[in-house]
């Protein structure tokens, strides 16, 4: 069975993390669409360490017979590379919608330009 | 020389960035191999005065805000071509590596409506003189193999960034054209979208200033991201473009 200790600062530091989460999405520092993966790993953070059966359960599944509070960092670890890998996602997706922009600026500042010097032309 | 009628409107684009020694000297050739062109540098946010250099070479110049890399900076010129509606486009690297006299090659094939690229290639006449470092020859010989295999078409030079495109060619590479590093994977996409690939020898000269943006540091990323990129793009789905156009 996992220590009361750690379970204990186990709920702790998951509430933490979804009351920080909450603040950020309050205060428009953090989108919806970027702290649901926070908030699913928080949230199943809560639930494995406050639901000390459980977790019991799911080690003894795993083969993690010694010391159970090992799948709750195995869990932890799981969700922060899945929000990583989304980020990954997200940058390349930016990236491309940057060169995207850069190259349409480039673009429509050499017509903005040639507009003009067709126009001063035509008024001379 | 000028341009045949079945080339149509004729422009050429080049990649620069920091080129200011050379760009003007770039520019000139090309006019002088045929006046009518015209000539787009696409400025990838030089410090130097790039730029205005090729402004006042009387090239029509595109100032991206921000540094995007080669692929994206030529990328800005078929998009320009694209919009534009020129019919053939030529691109050449701003550093005066590629010899505006060798144009008329390069044209050749679009000009007999034979290709929709057209590839100036260092390596097809087993004669050639160009002799790269060890190191580097291996690299763009594999990569040739690599193209030829997914590609199903043999390919002696893949890393050429000397081309000339009908079309066809320009629509592609305005949609799809990889931001760094290139000319391979382009490749790969040009023959998997079903373009029709020529290859013509060409001279080049070796760099006048700066040095080639592929350090001893950087291809070690360069073989990684390529190889990953020709993987993923020969299990990618590419429409086959319409190309028998007469």
């Amino acid at each position: 069975m996992t220590p009361l200790r750690i379970s204990i600062v186990g709920v702790v530091a998951s509430a933490l993390l979804i009351l920080i989460v909450l603040e950020l999405i309050r205060g428009r520092r953090l989108k919806e669409r970027y702290a649901l993966l926070w908030l699913a790993t928080g949230a199943v953070l809560l639930v494995l360490s406050a639901w000390r059966e459980a977790l019991n359960t799911i080690a003894g599944w795993l083969g993690v017979t010694g010391y159970p509070p090992a799948v709750l960092f195995a869990v932890a670890t799981l969700f922060i590379l899945l929000v990583l890998l989304h980020y990954s996602t997200v940058l390349s997706k930016l990236t491309d919608e940057n060169v995207e922009l850069a190259q349409r600026i480039a673009l429509l500042e050499e017509r903005v330009s040639r507009a003009l010097r067709a126009s001063n032309t035509t008024k001379l | 020389m000028t341009a045949s009628k079945s080339l149509g409107r004729l422009v050429a684009v080049i990649p620069a960035f920091d080129e200011s020694e050379v760009i003007g000297k770039v520019v000139d050739e090309i006019r002088a191999f045929d006046a009518s062109v015209d000539i787009v540098v696409i400025d990838d946010a030089s410090t130097d005065d790039t730029a205005e250099i090729a402004e006042s070479h009387g090239a029509i110049v595109l100032r991206l805000p921000h540094n995007v890399g080669i692929g994206g900076a030529v990328q800005t010129g078929f998009k320009f071509a694209l919009a534009e509606n020129y019919d053939t486009a030529v691109r050449l690297d701003g550093d005066g590596q590629h010899d505006a006299s060798e144009l008329e090659k390069l044209l050749a094939p679009l000009e007999r409506g034979e290709a929709d690229l057209v590839i100036g290639s260092r390596f097809v006449d087993p004669g050639g003189t160009y002799r790269p470092p060890l190191a580097r020859r291996i690299g763009i010989r594999v990569f040739a193999r690599l193209v030829s295999l997914l590609g199903g078409q043999r390919v002696t030079d893949t890393t050429s960034g000397f081309l000339a495109l009908d079309r066809i060619g320009i629509e592609l590479f305005a949609a799809e054209y990889p931001h760094d590093y290139p000319e391979v994977e382009a490749t790969l996409v040009a023959l998997r979208s079903g373009l029709r690939l020529a290859q013509v020898q060409v001279r080049m000269r070796e760099r006048e200033t700066g040095s080639s943006s592929i350090t001893f540091v950087r291809s070690l990323y360069y073989v990684a991201k390529v190889t990953l990129a020709l993987l993923v793009a020969s299990l990618r789905r590419y429409p086959r473009l319409e190309t028998a156009r007469r």
